[in-house]
């Protein structure tokens, strides 16, 4: 639970391991042979477009769903997730795009909530507020978020800070590895930056993270290894030595559909802004 | 990355940062208007009327108020988890006629008959619960049908079993003394005015449910489960709140509240009528969003909802002594959830937008 034999792990040790994995739902196959693995101290990154498959990826990682093919080890046993309990229990958290807070609640009332700290016994049994209240500033503090006020309603932080106290909140329960689930899609610019900086901070501090996104410019800086996805399968598994951000970018559209949209608005619509930008970046993409 | 040591464009971020704390330490009071506005209350109409501050005066309407704001202190909770009850009202008759009837009708020990409302009223609660949880109707509607059925059956079955619509004649049964000292009982304190201070046993019962119910509300685990099944009960199930047990418990709580202000109206007037109760559920609902409450629930104050009873209670009372018009009280009622309604609504916008 303590925070201390988390960064006192090794790094490099793998925490989770999935090998060739794939989910179908009756003659459906959402998923197949997607493999990967997650260390201790390091963040991979599950990149694809809508529907390319991530949440289901996600959803078997997190214990929603039960994987009908491959493999999923967890410290090298083959496991399978039978609830989200379970996975919990494995010391994977997922941290969903609603982030599980409650608006009007007081930030450290929504940091414990459903595992409160209490004092006393009996009828007398009561929240240690004053301890609950040191450890969420103490905790948000490491994540480097410093809150004057950890009594004010979570609503009143940015979109950025509430993503990192339910990060910090998955940490201080036990998570030795978090699953994040596009944790910058709703986000501007610089509360997506700030977000970043704390995946790093959670890297940095012995976790091993899963972040989910479908913005290789977001993914590129934080990851240490690259999973791309498109139309439920895997399109590789790269080390960051092995790929560079604009082959990272060129895949992640699929460069050629990627010239062709670009002909095709040149056609339609030649003179357009949209047109222009889109051939410049393409260009730019494809370019090296 | 290094993280620790970076310092953002600092003037920016600590001006919001005060204000905000400024602002939601204010925020954290929802108690704070209907107090001032029960203050302001008061001394109206202790300055406009002659019998209002007198100890006589105070009597009737903190009897009044005690009356009421047992109920809306637990109304005010189950609307804090962000559910309605609109039975309370008919459950008062129903535990009332049903200890009153087993005491006058047929002898039964007071204990006995105290004890069987009781567990009637949780087995109300537990059916209300369950059937908003079970089957995803809004509580207003579920509860309006309670509500219906019970008013329904306070009539009908008190007809079959006496013939008539008031329970009278409670004195009769075995133990009525001990009864009556609990829930019927008062205090006289002379204060050397024409009529002493009178403090009923409601108001002390009044006292201990507000302050139990703060305590619950905001240094328990129970409380931590309320205010988070009402505020984003899918968020509150995430994160392994057992949500269907707090609310089923908050319905729960609403009922017993309409037996123990069901008990002390019947060893108060030592008699009920089969409508007793009935239409007093909305006045509940006024007091707990006068105090503070929001109609959406994971927001509110069991002693907000206290001060929405006192001025109640005071408004009610010092109508009469000012000599107006009775036939005001819920214009005005109206006029003050309205506004009510208007600053909580504000409240929570500032709550929520700020960022």
């Amino acid at each position: 639970m303590s925070v201390e034999t988390v960064s006192e792990m090794s790094t490099n040790e793998t925490i989770l391991e999935v090998k060739d994995i794939g989910k179908s739902f009756g003659s459906v196959v959402a998923l197949r042979d997607v493999s990967t693995s997650v260390r201790a101290g390091e963040v991979t990154c599950v990149l694809g477009d809508n529907g390319a498959g991530k949440s289901t990826f996600i959803k078997i990682l997190a214990g929603a769903h039960g994987h009908t093919s491959g493999e999923l080890l967890v410290d090298g046993t083959p496991t399978h997730f039978s609830s989200p309990r379970s996975a919990l229990a494995a010391g994977v958290a997922t941290v969903y795009q609603d982030l599980a807070v409650v608006p009007l609640m007081p930030v450290w009332r929504n940091f414990f909530l459903g595992s409160e700290v209490t004092k006393g016994v009996g009828p007398l049994k009561r929240l240690d507020v004053k301890a609950m209240k040191a450890i969420t500033k103490s905790e948000l503090l490491a994540m480097g978020i410093d809150l004057r006020d950890v009594d004010q309603p979570i609503g009143t932080l940015s979109g950025g800070e509430r993503q990192c106290v339910a990060i910090a909140r998955a940490v201080y329960f036990g998570a030795r590895m978090l699953i994040l689930d596009e944790p910058t899609a709703a986000l501007g610019v610089r509360q997506s930056g700030v977000v970043l900086k704390y995946i790093a901070a959670a890297r940095d501090r012995g976790l091993g993270v899963i972040f989910i996104t479908h913005n290789p410019h977001h993914a590129y800086p934080v990851g240490d290894r690259f999973m791309l996805l498109r139309r439920g399968r895997s399109m590789g598994d790269f080390a960051k030595d092995e790929i560079t951000l604009d082959e990272l970018v060129t895949m992640m559209a699929g460069g050629a559909e990627l010239a062709d949209l670009s002909h095709e608005l040149q056609r339609t619509m030649p003179d357009s802004d949209v047109a222009k930008e889109f051939t410049a970046e393409v260009g730019e993409v494809a370019g090296p | 990355m290094s993280t620790t040591t970076e310092t953002p464009p600092a003037p920016v971020a600590d001006e919001r940062l005060t204000k905000n704390a400024g602002l939601a330490a204010l925020l954290r009071r929802p108690e704070v208007g209907a107090a001032v506005a029960a203050i302001v209350v008061g001394v109206y109409f202790s300055l406009s009327t002659e019998a209002f501050a007198t100890p006589g005066g105070i009597s009737t309407w903190l009897y009044t108020a005690s009356q009421i704001g047992i109920m809306a202190v637990a109304v005010a909770l189950l609307m804090i988890g962000g559910e309605f009850d609109l039975s309370t009202g008919a459950i008062i008759g129903t535990t009332g006629l049903t200890t009153g009837i087993m005491m006058s009708e047929f002898g039964i020990n007071v204990w006995v008959a105290i004890i069987t409302s009781l567990i009637l009223a949780i087995v109300i609660g537990i059916l209300n619960g369950v059937l908003v949880m079970r089957t995803g109707l809004p509580s207003f509607i579920v509860t309006l049908g309670t509500f219906f059925v019970l008013q329904g059956l306070n009539l009908a079955i008190t007809k079959i079993l006496i013939g008539k619509v008031a329970v009278t004649g409670l004195q009769r049964a075995d133990g009525y003394v001990q009864g009556q000292q609990l829930f019927g009982s008062f205090v006289k304190i002379d204060l050397g005015g024409t009529l002493p201070l009178t403090i009923y046993a409601a108001t002390f019962w009044f006292i201990a449910v507000t302050a139990l119910a703060t305590w619950v509300l905001l240094r328990t685990r129970a409380g931590n489960w309320i205010f988070a099944v009402g505020g984003a009960q899918t968020a509150a199930r995430q994160v392994g709140v057992p949500v269907f047990k707090t609310k089923v418990g908050l319905f729960v709580t609403t009922s017993v509240a309409g037996w123990l202000a069901g008990m002390l109206y019947l060893f108060k007037t030592t008699g009920v009528q089969s409508v007793t109760g009935v239409g007093q559920e909305f006045i509940f609902i006024i007091c707990a969003v006068v105090g503070g409450c929001l109609l959406t629930g994971g927001y509110g104050s069991a002693l907000g909802a206290a001060f929405g009873a006192l001025i109640y209670g005071m408004v009610s009372q010092g109508i009469v002594y000012a000599k107006w018009d009775n036939d005001w009280l819920y214009a005005i009622l109206g006029v003050m959830l309205l506004g009510a309604v208007l600053v909580n609504d504000w409240v929570k916008s500032r709550a929520e937008a700020l960022r």
